[in-house]
């Protein structure tokens, strides 16, 4: 233990922690731009800087490891005076369009700027020349609003493993870019948006679709089916002044309507055919000396990773769409066919935790149609609830309607890192062990934030062993294995977010509001699984709409129809393009 | 578009071989990154993205971080440099004496900014700093060939000798 004092107070911390961390254990909170734990600790932002007493220069709290018989001050008013300068210096280059900006009022600066009592105007000259990149089809990056704090480069390197970004050439003329100043899409970039959930400021953005839908829902013509990913309903209460850990699908269902969707389905129903398809494409494989490991398709970052980085191993990927593509393709060739409307008249869109989801919309078709037509995000949904003025709070609860609204408890965790993987092994154990009496319906092992998981299941009188992985730098380890055929497993399940869709790129920001993004995980993961063990059905394939629709229109799982609705293909695609 | 030259690569695959082999030595050592980058500007004269597209796939370091090192450090270069470069010092003498004019002319001749090199390869072209010889301002050099006092009009002839000599 370390004894320090920090304003005068005594502090016992452990060697090797931060001032920052250090002040923090007594409540006191230094402000940081830049900071995050473990994974951006550069001290770029000069806004923690303390006063530490016989030091003649003020350090940065976030990286200065503290000391026995250290004496610091975090309000002296040189340490105050530097802050506020500070701020004003990144004000003085960032373009302050704050009433419209989409981070108004949840953003790190501002609140800083308001904090510190700041004059946005002090510093005027001239400014950078920025850089404005909307040629993905799911996020803009504006760096007339970034104040270079690196998070957003910190998490595209070390917790995704992708690096599509970092800081070129230096002095005035530092950025924030792809190599060479290439556009987004023409680069490694897989989409995922974890670079927009940690951004203090409204530097990245998901490309809006807002607009299309009202459109949609503005044109009498146009049939307005909505469908909503499991994880929306765990964190949408967040942007409602609502805690953590809310299941709010019920008041989403009556404010779809209230926006004036025609059908409010439920993506936990396409969920169950996902499972469907994919638990029977694993025994077959398994059965038949298919490929093996058959890696989940379900996150569109994982399928873009894989064809970007490994394209030899494509075809350890199901050929499953994810539970969206099946969607869309149920709701116009299925639904289209009971309703008798035509499909080009139908406007499906994809309520979604995630921003990859929306260039993922972009490559599934059938027949020709796209399968969704408009990909919105959490996010984007409580906006467009605002502007709308739907107090989601207020709205009684209202149900799903059928028959893409019927799910299981197995559709719903998908939505957390482990449960495409459990909800699969739900259905795969009783396909391939029909007459066991007691089937296992709980996998707790593939649970849980660990960046890896394996376990081992006796499926059929035979050992599967299988793995989940979250966060996309640890995938490396397991291609790798694969690719030098060490590889064991049997499944892999895949999720790009560290803790699965619940932390996708499309939901709320919270990055300075709690102390640790995993009790967000938790919370909203066990939104999940709390819905998910109250439900009576828990397996894909007890899902009465489900059996229905398979007796009349798909026969079985992967019979012929069913490949040509709900399964998909992938193709090598380059790392980078040469503009 | 992309930064850098829009010059077609020329590399050799001899130059392509001496660099992977030295990458393969440097691999395996920590702060390989930087020794790798020198090693590639001494071969080819400059960094393409060919180039930093091997270094990053062969040390395993993700191309933005080589992007970033590339023009984080004045020793690196994006563009290859010509068969004559051309120095055009802007320090405080020569510029007083008027050498802004003069690079405005060189770049408006050959067609291309400071950093950069023409389409046949025959020049480049760089501001520098003061060059030592203030006596002489302005100064312009050619590889090794020193210019004093030289205005706006004279740039012209002096480019035409070396295009005779090709």
């Amino acid at each position: 233990m370390i004894s320090l004092k920090i304003n005068n107070i005594p502090v016992y911390v452990n060697e090797g922690s931060t001032i920052l961390e250090a002040a923090r254990s007594i409540g006191i909170k230094i402000p940081t731009l830049c900071h995050m734990k473990e994974l951006s600790e550069l001290g770029a932002c000069r806004v923690c800087v303390v006063e530490v007493k016989g030091m003649r220069n003020l350090v940065a709290a976030c990286e200065y490891p503290v000391s026995e018989g250290m004496e610091v001050f975090t309000n002296t008013p040189r340490v105050l005076n530097s802050r506020k300068t500070t701020i004003e210096l990144i004000l003085s280059d960032h373009r302050q369009d704050c009433l419209s900006c989409e981070r108004n009022t949840n953003c790190e600066l501002q609140r800083l700027s308001h904090k510190y009592d700041c004059d946005s105007r002090r510093f005027e000259g001239r400014t950078a020349d920025f850089v404005y990149d909307d040629t993905t089809e799911y996020l803009i990056r504006d760096n007339s609003k970034c104040i270079l704090c690196r998070r957003c480069i910190a998490v595209c390197k070390r917790q995704q493993g992708v690096g599509a970004i970092g800081v070129n050439e230096r002095g005035f003329k530092t950025h924030v870019a792809c190599p060479f100043d290439m556009d987004l899409v023409n680069t490694n970039c897989i989409g995922c948006g974890q670079c927009i959930n940690v951004c203090p400021t409204g530097a990245l953005q998901e490309k809006p679709e807002i607009l299309r839908v009202q459109q949609a829902l503005a044109n009498p013509e146009k049939y307005v089916v909505v469908g909503t990913a499991p994880s929306v309903r765990a964190a949408l209460a967040e942007l409602f002044d609502m805690p953590m850990g809310i299941n709010c699908q019920g008041k989403i269902n009556t404010a779809l309507r209230y926006l004036g969707c025609d059908k409010v389905f439920d993506i936990n129903c396409s969920a169950d055919f996902t499972i469907m398809e994919e638990a029977n494409e694993l025994v077959d494989r398994i059965k038949n000396g298919g490929k093996l490991p058959m890696f989940t398709s379900c996150c569109p970052g994982w399928v873009s990773h894989i064809e970007k980085n490994y394209p030899e191993l494509i075809g350890h990927l199901s050929s499953c769409k994810s539970p969206q593509g099946m969607f869309g393709a149920l709701v116009k060739h299925v639904f289209v066919k009971r309703e008798n409307i035509n499909p080009k008249d139908i406007f499906v869109v994809a309520v979604m935790p995630c921003t990859a989801k929306k260039g993922e919309k972009n490559r599934t078709f059938t027949d020709g149609l796209a399968d969704i037509d408009a990909v919105i995000t959490t996010r984007e949904l409580s906006g467009l609830l605002k502007e709308n003025g739907i107090l989601l709070n207020e709205l009684p609860d209202s149900e799903t309607d059928s028959p893409f609204g019927e799910y299981t408890g197995a559709g719903m965790i998908f939505g957390a890192t482990g449960g495409v993987m459990e909800a699969a092994l739900r259905t795969a154990v009783s396909v391939l062990d029909p007459n066991a009496k007691l089937l296992p319906l709980e996998f707790s092992e593939v649970r849980g934030l660990d960046g890896v998981k394996e376990a081992t299941y006796i499926v059929g009188g035979k050992p599967v062993k299988v793995a989940v992985v979250n966060g996309l730098k640890n995938v490396k380890t397991v291609c790798d294995k694969v690719k030098s055929g060490e590889c064991d497993y049997s499944f892999v399940e895949v999720m790009t977010c560290p803790g699965g869709c619940v932390m996708g790129g499309g939901q709320p920001i919270r990055a300075t509001i709690v102390k640790h993004r995993d009790e967000v995980a938790k919370a909203r993961a066990g939104v999940l699984y709390s819905a998910d063990r109250s439900m009576f059905a828990r397996r894909s394939h007890n899902n009465g709409s489900l059996l229905k629709i398979y007796d009349e229109f798909l026969d079985r799982p992967n019979s012929e129809l069913a490949h040509k609705l709900l399964h998909t293909h992938y193709t090598p695609r380059p790392k980078y393009i040469k503009e | 578009m992309m930064k850098g030259s829009n010059l077609p690569f020329n590399g050799t695959t001899e130059q392509e071989a001496q660099l992977r082999q030295k990458l393969n030595e440097l691999r395996s050592k920590d702060g390989a990154l930087m020794p790798a980058m020198q090693f590639a500007q001494e071969l080819y004269g400059y960094l393409p993205y060919e180039v930093q597209l091997i270094i990053s796939e062969e040390l395993g370091v993700s191309l933005s971080d080589v992007y970033g090192v590339a023009t984080f450090y004045s020793q690196f270069s994006l563009y290859p440099k010509g068969k004559y470069r051309i120095g055009i010092c802007l320090g405080t003498a020569c510029y007083v004496k008027g050498s802004q004019d003069i690079y405005d002319r060189l770049q408006q001749l050959l067609g291309i900014k400071s950093g950069e090199c023409t389409a046949d390869r025959l020049f480049s072209l760089d501001a520098t700093r003061c060059v030592g010889c203030c006596g002489m301002s302005p100064v312009m050099t050619v590889n090794d060939d020193v210019y004093g006092r030289i205005k706006p009009d004279d740039v012209e002839g002096i480019l035409a000798k070396y295009r005779e000599r090709g």
